[in-house]
């Protein structure tokens, strides 16, 4: 946790690989050798370890934090880890492998923009790599690195390393995903993790560390589509600011600022930009994934599940959706299913009108004749909500495009949703 | 052309602005947690910039265990008047005095866990449908998995196995009539980024954070603050230190750090430096077994 430039940037990523991949055994590489681990973590990591008559210091103990999960020896929840370097900040969703995990590997990758995906140097391309990088291009998470480990039990074979190269570059070419990269490693050892390997002088690509640290992110948001969701009206209750009203919110996309012409949604009233502001100073431009508060020129309508957005490069608005969800419980979604749609920052019902298929993760094939989704499976459906709702396609706008059903009796989070376009 | 960048602290900043946001708008009768520590002060900050020039949707709740350092209950009635909000305390001595839960006795007596039954019957007596607390999730093993909206049921317990999705920003604000949310803004700053963010916005504290010479004592490797809610145990003296504490609860089990870190800047060194968390440094009440902070956020605890 070196001093950590005031400048840097925030990278949020995932990982995922299966139980013998070495995944927590990278994640606690990483953290030992940025020095984020600190040393009453380690202590305790070493004393478990030893009482429970492990070989070597079982670095995935580091990561695993409730109770259930070290009895068992398992991680059942995504875990979120920190470490910083002076060039950025991270943020890590470390996903377990196989409870669960498409519901956690699904939640994970919503936040990430980056993925790292474990692959066992030994077994090379398996159903489960297959899997984690079709679910990191159904989530659009837009940068993809397979790190392809435990290079020092193939003898660091650059051979090894071509051929799983090669196979997943023929997968992943029908995936839609922007950026891949293959690296080398060896988390046990620490090769071409945070330091260059000498054992592998044919590889003259970058060490995972500093790929994460200079993977260009700023392009991944939509800079384009003015979208703003609103979240809070700012009316204070005072003399001094009688006519103060400031429409408060995450800026989804798009660039906004002060003259620019506005459109409300769904009223569809058009209005000006007149000042935006962050808690009193003036903003020049704001862009995702600022929070700032908007002032407009009309007294219009507006509150909170509203939309600013452009008069000429509108979402759409719609009561009949087209959806890919990931299901989430044991009660299995079935037509007709009734439940509480949030999206952005509106709350509305949901009837689900269609199960269009079920989606097998590992072959990619839609079974037509599901009907139904059960635990952990993803598929393609259709909903009628009760109000309309503005959207826009997952794949153009990951903020106004995203959506969760909740079970009115449990109030449980049922689904997660990415929307088609129109 | 221009480059639309946010630093770190900035994207931290824009999410837990939009998380208190959220909060305001999903549950009616929300409280924030205040205790005087530096995460609960950065808290008070980010709901003015969530809020302001408007006063905050909700009240502040401090849960007072009677043993607070008076540096502390000073800072939060200075800064409670200069933002012209409402503060209600709830004491944990109310609660010995109304036989709700009993004192521990002897020289390792504290209040720490009794301070979950204040917290609840508070949450009850005020009908409050969601808490905001500074809780981090680097802290704590049991805080790395907690979500940023938390579920609370009837009796205010957790249930770490079945805990809702958490997906994108779009954030669960719905309970059933008796339970309640506990809400995490800081779910994802680290010590550091609270220390840096207090420099950057140039946040008052209270002097304890700073080194200043103390009387202490040592005990179980840990440097306490001499005060009149502990007993010294037979080999344990009072001698004069360097010091400065890293967090801030219940005097009679926050331990302090050998420093002399007086300014910021000092202390961000320091902290940047740090091995240990601080909590493994600083709180006995993490201490008792591997699993402590999971059994009392279990029970209701922060």
């Amino acid at each position: 946790m070196s001093g950590l430039d005031e400048e840097a940037e925030l990278l949020r990523f995932s990982t995922a690989g299966s139980v013998d991949d070495g995944k927590s055994t990278l994640i606690g590489r990483l953290l030992y050798d940025t020095k984020t681990a600190f040393e009453d973590q380690l202590q305790h990591v070493e004393d478990v370890s030893r009482r429970r008559g492990d070989e070597r210091t079982n670095l995935a103990l580091l990561t695993d934090g409730l109770r259930a999960e070290r009895e068992q020896g398992i991680t059942i929840d995504v875990a979120y880890r920190y470490f910083a370097t002076k060039r950025r900040k991270f943020i890590i969703a470390d996903t377990p492998g196989h409870v669960q995990y498409t519901r956690n590997m699904v939640t994970g990758a919503s936040t990430a923009s980056l993925s790292i995906i474990l692959v066992d140097a030994r077994q090379g391309l398996v159903e489960q790599s297959r899997r984690h990088a079709f679910i990191a291009s159904l989530l659009r998470i837009p940068h993809l690195v397979f790190a392809v480990n435990k290079m020092d039990l193939v003898g660091w074979d650059e051979k090894v390393f071509r051929k799983i190269e090669d196979e997943f570059r023929d997968f992943a070419a029908r995936l839609d995903v922007q950026d891949i990269a293959f690296i080398p490693i060896s988390a046990l050892t620490g090769a071409n993790v945070v330091d260059r390997s000498a054992d592998m002088p044919w590889y003259h690509g970058p060490t995972l560390l500093y790929h994460l640290e200079t993977v260009h992110i700023s392009s991944d948001r939509n800079l384009i589509d003015v979208r703003f969701p609103v979240q809070w009206v700012i009316r204070p209750q005072s003399d001094e600011h009688h006519d103060y009203r400031g429409y408060a919110g995450q800026v989804a996309g798009g660039v906004l600022r002060a003259g620019d012409e506005v459109v409300a949604l769904p009223s569809g009233l058009a209005t000006t930009i007149t000042k935006i502001e962050q808690h009193g100073r003036p903003v020049d431009a704001a862009f995702a994934p600022m929070s700032v508060t908007v002032h407009l020129a009309d007294d219009v309508d507006i509150s909170r599940g509203d939309l600013l957005a452009r008069p000429n490069n509108q979402p759409s608005v719609g009561q009949d959706l087209d959806a890919m969800i990931c299901w989430m419980t044991d009660k299995p979604l079935s037509p007709k299913g009734r439940y509480a749609l949030k999206h952005t920052t509106r709350w509305t019902r949901a009837i689900v009108t269609d199960v269009l298929y079920r989606l097998d993760v590992n072959t990619g094939h839609r079974d037509e004749a599901a009907g139904k989704l059960g635990l952990n499976d993803l598929g393609r459906i259709r909903l009628r909500t009760t109000t309309p709702v503005i959207y826009d396609a997952y794949r153009r706008n990951r903020t106004t495009g995203s959506f969760i059903l909740v079970d009115e009796t449990t109030n449980n989070t049922v689904a997660a949703g990415m929307l088609l376009a129109e | 052309m221009r480059t639309y960048r946010r630093t770190h602290l900035q994207t931290l900043e824009d999410e837990s602005v939009h998380i208190f946001r959220e909060l305001a708008a999903e549950r009616e009768r929300p409280c924030l947690l205040f205790s005087g520590g530096k995460d609960s002060i950065v808290l008070l900050r980010l709901a003015e910039k969530a809020f302001r020039p408007a006063r905050f949707p909700f009240p502040l709740l401090h849960v007072d265990t009677g043993h607070n350092f008076p540096e502390t209950l000073e800072y939060r009635d200075r800064r409670v008047a200069e933002l012209g909000e409402r503060l209600i305390v709830a004491s944990v001595q109310d609660s010995i005095d109304k036989g709700r839960v009993t004192e521990e006795t002897g020289p390792r007596a504290s209040r720490n866990r009794l301070q979950t039954t204040t917290l609840l019957d508070a949450i009850e007596e005020h009908q409050f449908d969601a808490a905001i607390g500074g809780a981090r999730r680097d802290e704590e093993r049991a805080r790395a998995k907690e979500r940023i909206f938390s579920h609370r049921d009837e009796f205010g317990q957790w249930d770490p196995k079945n805990q809702r999705p958490e997906l994108w920003s779009l954030y669960n604000g719905r309970v059933k009539r008796g339970e309640h949310l506990r809400v995490f803004p800081l779910s994802n700053w680290t010590e550091l980024d609270v220390w840096e963010y207090i420099r950057h916005e140039e946040i008052p504290l209270p002097s304890i954070y700073f080194a200043h010479r103390r009387d202490v004592f040592e005990r179980d490797g840990m440097l306490y603050a001499a005060n009149p809610f502990v007993k010294l145990l037979p080999h344990e003296k009072i001698r004069k230190e360097e010091v400065r504490f890293r967090t801030i609860g219940d005097m009679s089990c926050t331990g302090a750090v050998k420093s002399s870190a007086k300014t910021l800047d000092e202390v961000i060194a320091e902290v940047a430096a740090a091995r240990v968390t601080e909590r493994g440094a600083t709180r006995a009440d993490d201490k008792f077994t591997e699993a402590a902070m999971e059994d009392r956020k279990r029970e209701g605890y922060f």
